[in-house]
Formats: C-alpha cells, structure tokens, sequence
C-alpha cells in the first residue's frame, strides 16, 4: 500500500450531501475485476449521460479539474453500501484525499485500508474551500498529513483523523501487518472462548435437507 | 471501568470478543460468524494473492444473493457475467471448505434473511459481512455490522477485525403503535428525525415499549436500516421473543448447551443507570405510515403530507438538497404525496420480504388487483416455501403481480431485475439513491402493507383504509 505523507494538487469540488457508494461507484460495474481499473466507471451515472456522453456541467468534466488529485466533499460522503470498489475507484482515476465535513463509516475503513486519505473538516471551513475552487479552480492545495494541515492561498487549517489511520497512513501500513503480531493472542482467545461460551459455535446438529422449511412456530 | 459500572448491551457484547486492547484505542475483536456472497470475490482475491488459507472456515457461511436471478428458472442463468459471479462464489468456497447456500439449497435466501433463520444469528455474537445492512442481526442481540472486502479477507484470514468502539446511542420508542403502522414506518420516521448521518459513529440501541412489543421480523427491519442513519450498528437486547425465535433453528444450540446459551444471553440486557453518549426519543403514537419523496432514506414524510418546496426554504444549502431531488425526482414542489403516480412496485430486500411482510402486503391485495406491473421476490426460499403454503402467493399472482425467486433482486439490481430508466417504483426496500434500482430509476420506500396500497390505486396511498376488515 502507498504511504501518504503530503501532496499537493488541484481540488475538485463535490457540493453533494450523502454523496453514497452507489453514486461513487454504481452496482453494475461492482462485476468487473480490480485489475480492469476502475477509474474509468467512477461516478459514471453523475459523468456521463445515458448515451454514455460526458456531462460537461460536472465538475469532473470540467478541464480545470479532470486531473485532480484531491476531492473536496459535502457532509456523509461516502454512505450507503459497504463496497470496497468505490474507494478503488477513487483511486484508479488518481484521486489520493478526500476533504469532507464527515464520512460514511465504512467508506472510512475501506479507505485506510487502501491508502486513500480521508480528511475531516468543518462544513464552514469545506464551504470556503468550495467557493474558493469556484473562484480560481486550479488553485493548488496541499494536504500534510504528518502536519495534520490543509494549505491552500494564504490560509492554513488543521483536519481531523483517527491517529491510528493517519499512522497507518504514513507509513503504508495496511492491518494485516499489525495483526500478525498477536496471533498468538487470537489463539489463546479462541481457546478460552470456547470454554466461556461454549453455545457461540455453529451446533454441528443443522442437518441439510428442508432445514429452513420451520420458519414461524416461534409464533 | 470497576466491576460496579452499569454496562450497556453494546458494552457488553463488544468487551466478550476483545482480543487485544491496545493504548492507541483500537481493539482486535474476534468474530463469531463471518457470512460471505458472490460480491466478497475481490477478498478472496487478496488471500490468493497472499497464498493464504481461511483461518476459521467453521464459523464462515457463503450465501448467493447478490448476483442470482430471481425470475424465472434458475437452472441456468443467461447472462455469462453473472453466472461467473454465481460460479465464482462455489469455486471459492469448495476450496476453502465453507458452507455455502448455494442456487440449488433449500436454505439459499438473502443473507440477513437466512443468518437468522438458520439460527446461525444469535445473541450475544460478533457478526460481521461485506454488506452494509449486516446491522440487521442486532436485532437478536448481535453487534453486526458491515465491512469492505480488505476487512472481510481480514477476517477470512484471522478471524478477527481492528475497530475503534463506536460511541453509544440509546433511541426509545414510547407509546403505543397505531393499527396499520409497521416497524418500517418507525425506522423512516427516525432517520427523518436524526439524518441519514443522524447515528455516524454511534451503535445504536433500540428501546422501550414499541421495541419490546415488536415481533422478530419488525425488529430485523428496524435493525437492517440503522446503517441507512449512518449508524455503525443496531440492537435489541434479547428477550423472551428473541429466545423462542432461536429456539430450535438449525444451528442454534440445542439442549443443555440452549440451557447455558439462555443464561447468558438474559444477563446482556443494558443494566439500569448505563450510559449513553447520546440520547433519541420518539413517541410511536405520532408516527403515521410513511413514505420517501427524495433520494436519501432521510427524505421520509407521513402519506398525508406535500413534497417540499424549495422556495420556501431559508437555508440555502437545504433549498439546494431539496431542489435537486425533486429535479431527479420529477416531483414539482408541494405536490400531495398521494397524487404521485407510480409505474410498479417491489416487494423484496433484506429489509423487508420476510413472512410477515408478505402477509401484511396480501393482506392489502387480497381481492384485489394491482394497477401496476410488479415483482414479489420473497426474503429467502424458506420464506417463499412458507409464503406458498399459505396461499400468498396466490394472491399476489390473482393481482398481477409476479412471484419470483429469493435474492437481493431489485433492490440492488446487480442481477439484472432492475426500475426501467424514468420510471417510478413503490418499493419495500432500504434506499432510495440515485440508481440505486437502476440507472434513473426512481424509488420511493414505504412498508410491505404501504407498497400494496400503491399496487392497487396506483398511486402513493395509505393502507389503512384499504386494511379495514381485512385480517392483518
């Protein structure tokens, strides 16, 4: 996985609130493999029209901003379905942070665990951002991740980030990694769990045939 | 945290399966149950990229759902891209020795359905998939929540997942349901109130009267769309409803070991004087049936009211969110909610094609006929086994509608059953996004008895008139 420390880059802004996965990436394209690059089918349905024609009023579309590097998001981006592909997406067009005033959760973990920086910020200050890129649209940002601060101008302001993630971050860590040093662990609590809550296991007594047939006499 | 501290169902469930606690606030949680489908490939992907093995293939469940037809035959499946899917899923899980409800198992179903079916959902267990509404096994009691597919080959390969304890969020639901208004009107109801950010960050508890009085498949819908408020996961402690409702099922435990099982799961209740980090009341005797305008869950509003109208917004960002909703809408403002005119409608998801739903939806087309072309794809195929013997589908077909098969279906669209583009379905589902049931497709949600009543005026309506002598 990549590290990120810092980058500088042109900024795209997303002013959509509960921007969810299935716009970050629609659920037909969740079919193709990883390898085919996603990059091409992010936001597709936002992008491009139904004969498949660019949109020019999305920003995306827009010369100044086809190239960049950083999106600059509304509140809850990110929510809705818990697919992964929407983070490669992302990356395969070669977009590295998202700004953004709150995440979706799991689009959160599905981030870190890919390299991709999520930002935290408060709406004003994504409001500025925004008008800003509105105003002078290749204006250079950079995002310092060890500094924890977001340069743009004149103006300077720190972001929020589990201190975990941003660890993780810098150093390219992805959990596995980490994990594999308490195996040991896992082992031991495997053991005692099984004593401690013995009825936790799958009752080895499901029998296959017609097993579902008894739904209700629960009542 | 002194062995006196009063702890919180969440608190109490999350502290059972903590492996590791380390000084940076992150936890190593062991995972009881690890259930899988056709979309998991790109985790299975990982670990044959890594040459790894799946550390606990006992404790892991593969289900087709996702990507499976749900019209028409099932033998085999038309389109090659989807049928690898399918493929995929069997080849995976053969080789890593994982059980799987596979297109010809009797068990085979949504996996939110068949968890709790197959008693393979229980209280007290750490239950996690690659599906956002994993929250829906909370309902027994289970801190269940969805992963992405790093996660998930996370815990194909450990049986464990780092987390970051959620803050604590207590909603209470007082008073007394109206006749006719379903767990699904509750949940809309609340996600309105809170946001479809209102619970980021937050597991949430669900509390009160409303709760306790709720059969299983209420609580299951209530639980499925906590993620929908943004919510890391939903819960009910565990009571007398949720014991008789595991009782029995094929891989719950059985005899002296269901006995040890009851003892512990009476003592996960949230103890008096626990505390929350936030706090929600609703009084259920406000909350009337509910449908969605917009393109969020949180677009909800009682079948009495009028879309919103921009204009008549102060805040500017607010008449924004609203203008562009009702422009992919195609809703002109303060239109009544009941001169919407639907296209079809969807009785499936995980959220809402259990057996109860399918009654209340018959309840309202019985003796009826629906205006409008429509799809009943039932929760799991026990449930349409048990739909079958008694009658529904009869029903639904004597409507018009079509009685198809068990999967995610049209809620997701991805096996192909999607809204044309343009047009407009009453659905039972759980999002109402852009797309979500096809490119320009629009959905409006509402309950399985709401859904019915859309069928037969062809219209958004209120059931309740329609269910007026009608055995619910």
């Amino acid at each position: 996985m990549d590290k990120f420390i810092r980058l500088t880059a042109t900024a795209c802004p997303f002013d959509v609130a509960n921007l969810n996965t299935d716009q970050l990436l629609p659920a037909r394209f969740l079919k193709l493999p990883r390898s085919a690059g996603l990059g091409a089918v992010l936001l597709h349905d936002l992008r491009f029209d139904a004969d498949g024609r660019e949109r020019p009023d999305f920003p995306l579309n827009q010369p100044a901003w086809c190239d960049a590097k950083i999106v600059v998001g509304a509140r809850n981006f990110g929510c809705g379905s818990s697919r992964e592909a929407a983070v490669y997406a992302l990356l395969d067009y070669g977009i590295r942070c998202v700004i953004a005033p709150s995440f979706g959760d799991i689009f959160g973990g599905n981030a870190v665990e890919n390299g991709l920086l999520t930002a935290t910020v408060s709406e004003a200050e994504v409001a500025s951002l925004m008008r800003l890129l509105g105003e002078e649209p290749r204006l250079p940002v950079t995002i310092d991740l060890e500094q924890q601060t977001i340069k743009y101008s004149d103006k300077a302001f720190g972001f929020v980030i589990d201190p975990v993630r941003r660890t993780r971050l810098l150093n390219g860590w992805d959990s596995l990694a980490l994990t594999a040093s308490y195996m040991d662990k896992i082992a031991a609590f495997k053991t005692a769990d099984r004593a401690r809550r013995p009825w936790a296991l799958p009752s080895c007594n499901a029998v296959r045939d017609g097993s579902g047939d008894r739904l209700n006499d629960a009542g | 945290m002194s062995m006196n501290t009063p702890l919180t169902l969440f608190d109490k469930v999350w502290a059972a399966h903590e492996v590791v606690q380390r000084e940076d606030g992150e936890a190593l949680l062991w995972v009881d149950r690890h259930f899988v489908h056709e979309g998991s490939f790109n985790a299975f992907s990982q670990l044959k990229a890594r040459r790894a093995c799946v550390a606990e293939p006992g404790r892991t469940f593969a289900v087709a759902d996702h990507y499976v037809p749900t019209r028409g035959s099932r033998r085999v499946i038309d389109n090659p891209d989807i049928a690898r899917m399918v493929r995929t899923l069997e080849e995976n899980t053969s080789e890593h020795g994982i059980t799987l409800f596979g297109l010809d198992d009797a068990r085979q179903g949504i996996v939110h359905v068949v968890g709790p079916e197959q008693g393979l959902t229980l209280p007290g267990l750490l239950i996690v998939c690659g599906d956002s509404h994993t929250s829906t096994h909370g309902a027994l009691g289970a801190y269940a929540f969805g992963i992405g597919a790093s996660e998930v080959a996370h815990v194909l390969m450990t049986q464990t997942l780092w987390q970051r304890k959620p803050k604590r969020m207590r909603i209470t639901v007082n008073g007394r349901l109206s006749s006719g208004i379903a767990a699904k009107d509750i949940v809309l109801a609340i996600i309105a109130k809170i946001g479809a950010d209102g619970a980021t960050g937050h597991a949430i508890e669900f509390c009160g009267p409303v709760i306790r009085a709720l059969s299983m498949e209420g609580r299951l819908t209530l639980c499925n769309m906590s993620i929908e408020a943004g919510a890391r996961s939903g819960m009910i402690a565990p009571d007398e409803t949720a014991f008789a409702y595991v009782r029995g099922r094929p891989y719950a435990p059985k005899g002296p070991l269901f006995e040890q099982a009851l003892e512990a799961w009476s003592a996960l209740a949230t103890d008096e004087g626990a505390e929350f980090d936030r706090e929600v009341e609703i009084d259920a005797g406000e909350v009337a049936p509910i449908v969605t305008w917009g393109t969020s869950p949180q677009d909800a509003l009682p079948i009495d009211a009028r879309v919103p109208d921009p204009a008549r917004e102060g805040d500017a960002a607010r008449a924004k969110y609203l203008r562009e909703a009702l422009d992919y809408m195609a809703l002109k403002p303060g239109t009544k909610l009941t001169d919407i005119a639907i296209d079809r409608i969807f009785i499936g998801s995980c959220t809402n094609a259990r057996i109860e739903d399918l009654r209340a939806a018959a309840a309202v087309l019985t003796g009826r006929v629906s205006k409008v072309p429509g799809l009943v794809s039932p929760g799991s195929s026990a449930v349409k086994r048990q739909a079958e013997e008694e009658g529904l589908d009869r029903i639904f077909r004597a409507a018009g509608l079509e009685w198809g098969e068990s999967g995610c279906s049209m809620c997701v669209g991805i096996n192909g059953d999607v809204v044309p583009p343009g047009e407009r379905c009453a659905s039972t589902t759980n999002r109402n996004f852009r797309g979500r049931q096809g490119p320009g497709a629009r959905t409006h949600l509402m309950s399985p008895a709401m859904v019915a009543a859309a069928a037969v005026t062809g219209r958004l309506a209120d059931a309740r008139p329609l269910l007026a002598g009608h055995r619910l």
